[in-house]
């Protein structure tokens, strides 16, 4: 035995990490396959449709307006007048939750109907190497392309338009791209879970594009109905029943995860956003007084304002892996 | 697809099967095992011990307990009960280990059909932390299971039985101490099963490897299993050479097919009958129609030879036309049918044929 056991511990320490090893594969997949392309084409619709309208724009004014502060940022705020679309945030916003569902909703479901499971955690890895490696190789995907996709519109407003971030907006575009990531790791989990909990991955994908629809387009419509009756900030009469009837809707909106991010999306990249919504503190009243003084916030008050919105979106990344994780380390090998 | 290379002695460095202290006790070993899903019991109480470099065959009907087994042996499932020993170590708790030296083939083995064989196999390498011997490696096992001339076309074009033969390929990859194989013949071609199991031969004599096969087709395997243990219910009803188990759980009979050619061939001539009946040692005689042969039990088995001798003679002496004479081999098929309704008479267990 002694000199066998020696190669095989040399083995098991010379090598990767089991999780890596997988990654590196999923990751290779995704990049050769077709939702791959379809991701390049939405997040890059999502990024030139506007800026192509942003740059027109920038340009008629700024002959006129020497001092404006914060034009590189316009670029990613911009929403054109002429056609109905939103500006990037908001479309990320939207087409995120899509594509983190479509980048794992087939992540452990598929590898048991392909009978390609029992294959794979019968080689020395851990079995949990293998949804964390499914779980970084989609977010790396879907981060590579956005990174690039934020990589071509700051560029095309620096080389075409001659606008020069100044280092707050650099930091408040990274930020905006952590939480953006964030988000898209939200969904991932989410789509992960599906792959675990249900067994056909045809079924999952129809359970997450109704997941999707629900948060994306129906969403803030049963927001806005369910506010409107328990908080009519509408028919408030003192000014301290506009104040707590305007707090609680804004709590029934935050439900919808959505609003968390397009909320802090708002904070992180626009310096005049000084409010997630009404004030309802002491600490936002008075943010809100800096900016009737004309004042723009700093990016620590940006992020200090949108922090317990962060904390969310991480907790419910969290649970949903968690419980995907869990899950999977429960579920019998065999169907 | 047609020969199949030899299996070559390992590159590593190894000690032989005797000194090893883990293979001179059991490879695979288990004290009392138990699975238990809610109420139904898929193995109960198992013991069972597979010896250093031999081939053991696991057989059962589907839902017996086989493959419950197995993935317990890897630690791929917590037994609920008992404990099971591979290579020396326990599944649940040192999986790593276990799963480094231990190749497996599960059942309905299934490979990601937008990579090639070779890529599929290049996975595996990387998962078991193959180093620079990765290439060489895979071309070694590729050309072991016969695919080389398809390793670099996607395996969604592969045929079942050319997934089972990957699939092999794939658990020899890591060049396992043992191997556990379950169902590997099911889709493969008569050829291919020929082919394989002269593999699995060759692993055993040439690397010392331990090979636990499981089946549902007795009748592929028995000639290249040196022991097997039939399972029912999730038990172990028989354990044995398939002589020994023949004699076990046979009819205690030997049987021979005889076929006489006559002019007049008649289904129940009773003037044959009458001879072969007569001959010392034989219990029943019965014509097989479809055949057109007699079929004569012997009672018992030992009076095998002096009745074929004296049927010979008796034969010669009638003048009667012999064209055939076979001795009908016990089967496990039909031990396996033996011991199963001995099982259910004795009414260990109503869940047999489930």
């Amino acid at each position: 035995m002694t000199t066998d056991a020696r190669p095989v511990t040399a083995r098991l320490e010379g090598r990767a990490a089991g999780w890596r090893i997988v990654a590196r594969k999923e990751f290779s997949d995704h990049v050769s396959s077709a939702r791959f392309i379809v991701l390049l084409l939405v997040l890059g619709v999502a990024a030139i449709v506007p800026l192509y309208f942003a740059s027109d724009a920038i340009r008629s004014v700024a002959s006129q307006v020497t001092d404006t502060r914060n034009a590189f940022l316009a670029l990613f705020l911009f929403s054109p007048t002429a056609v109905p679309i939103p500006n990037v945030f908001n479309f990320v916003g939207i087409v995120a939750p899509l594509l983190g569902v479509a980048f794992a909703f087939d992540a452990i479901n598929s590898e048991r109907t392909d009978g390609t499971l029992p294959r794979l955690l019968s080689q020395p890895i851990y079995r949990d190497d293998v949804v964390n490696g499914k779980f970084t190789a989609g977010l790396a995907a879907i981060s590579v392309v956005l990174v690039a996709v934020v990589g071509v519109i700051s560029g095309f407003g620096i080389v075409r338009l001659g606008i020069i971030p100044s280092p707050d907006e650099v930091i408040r575009l990274l930020a905006w791209v952590v939480l953006t990531i964030l988000w898209v790791s939200l969904w991932l989990a989410f789509g992960l879970l599906l792959s675990v909990v249900i067994r056909r991955a045809a079924t999952a994908a129809l359970v997450g594009f109704g997941v999707w629809l629900l948060v994306a387009i129906f969403g803030q419509l049963i927001i806005s109905l369910v506010a409107g009756v328990l908080a009519p900030v509408a028919n408030a009469a003192t000014a301290q029943e506009f104040v707590s009837l305007s707090a609680l809707s804004a709590t029934i909106a935050r439900l919808l995860p959505l609003t968390l991010y397009q909320e802090a999306s708002a904070v992180l990249l626009n310096p005049t956003v000084t409010t997630v919504s009404t004030p309802t503190t002491v600490g936002q009243w008075q943010q809100w007084q800096q900016q009737a003084q004309g004042q723009l916030l700093s990016f620590d008050q940006s992020a200090l304002l949108v922090w317990p919105h962060l904390v969310s979106l991480v907790a419910l990344t969290a649970i949903c892996f968690a419980a995907a994780y869990i899950m999977f380390m429960r579920q019998e090998v065999r169907a | 697809m047609t020969d199949i290379a030899p299996a070559r002695p390992s590159r590593r460095r190894r000690s032989s099967p005797a000194t090893d202290p883990a293979a001179a006790g059991a490879p695979i070993r288990t004290r009392a095992l138990t699975k238990r899903y809610g109420d139904f019991v898929a193995v109960d109480v198992l013991d069972l011990e597979v010896r250093a470099g031999e081939i053991f065959g696991l057989l059962g009907q589907n839902g017996a307990g086989k493959t419950t087994t197995i993935l317990m042996l890897l630690g791929l499932t917590e037994p609920s009960g008992g404990t099971a020993r591979v290579v020396g170590l326990d599944p649940a708790r040192r999986p790593l280990e276990v799963k480094r030296r231990v190749g497996y083939l599960p059942d309905a083995v299934g490979f990601y059909g937008n990579l090639t064989g070779r890529e599929n196999l290049r996975y595996t390498a990387a998962l078991n932390g193959l180093g620079a011997e990765t290439e060489e490696q895979i071309s070694h096992v590729l050309e072991q299971v016969g695919l080389v001339g398809r390793a670099d076309t996607a395996t969604d074009t592969y045929s079942r039985g050319m997934l089972q033969r990957l699939g092999i390929a794939d658990a020899l990859l890591k060049d396992p101490d043992v191997l556990i194989l379950d169902e590997p013949t099911t889709s493969i071609d008569p050829i291919g099963v020929v082919e394989i199991l002269g593999l699995l031969r060759s692993l055993v004599r040439e690397r010392g490897m331990t090979i636990l096969l499981s089946s549902h087709l007795l009748g592929q395997v028995q000639s290249v299993c040196d022991r097997v243990g039939i399972f029912a219910a999730g038990r172990l009803i028989g354990l044995g050479t398939v002589p020994e188990l023949a004699a076990r759980f046979g009819d205690g009979a030997a049987h021979l097919e005889v076929t006489i050619a006559r002019d007049d061939a008649e289904a129940a001539d009773p003037d044959t009958r009458a001879i072969l009946k007569s001959i010392d040692g034989v219990s029943a005689v019965d014509w097989d129609m479809p055949s057109g042969s007699w079929h004569v039990s012997i009672r018992p088995v030992e009076a095998s030879g002096s009745v074929r001798e004296a049927l010979l003679r008796a034969v010669l002496e009638r003048g009667l036309r012999l064209t055939s004479l076979r001795v009908v081999e016990p089967s496990l098929d039909d031990i396996y049918r033996t011991a199963v309704a001995g099982m259910a008479v004795a009414g260990t267990t109503t869940e047999v044929g489930q």
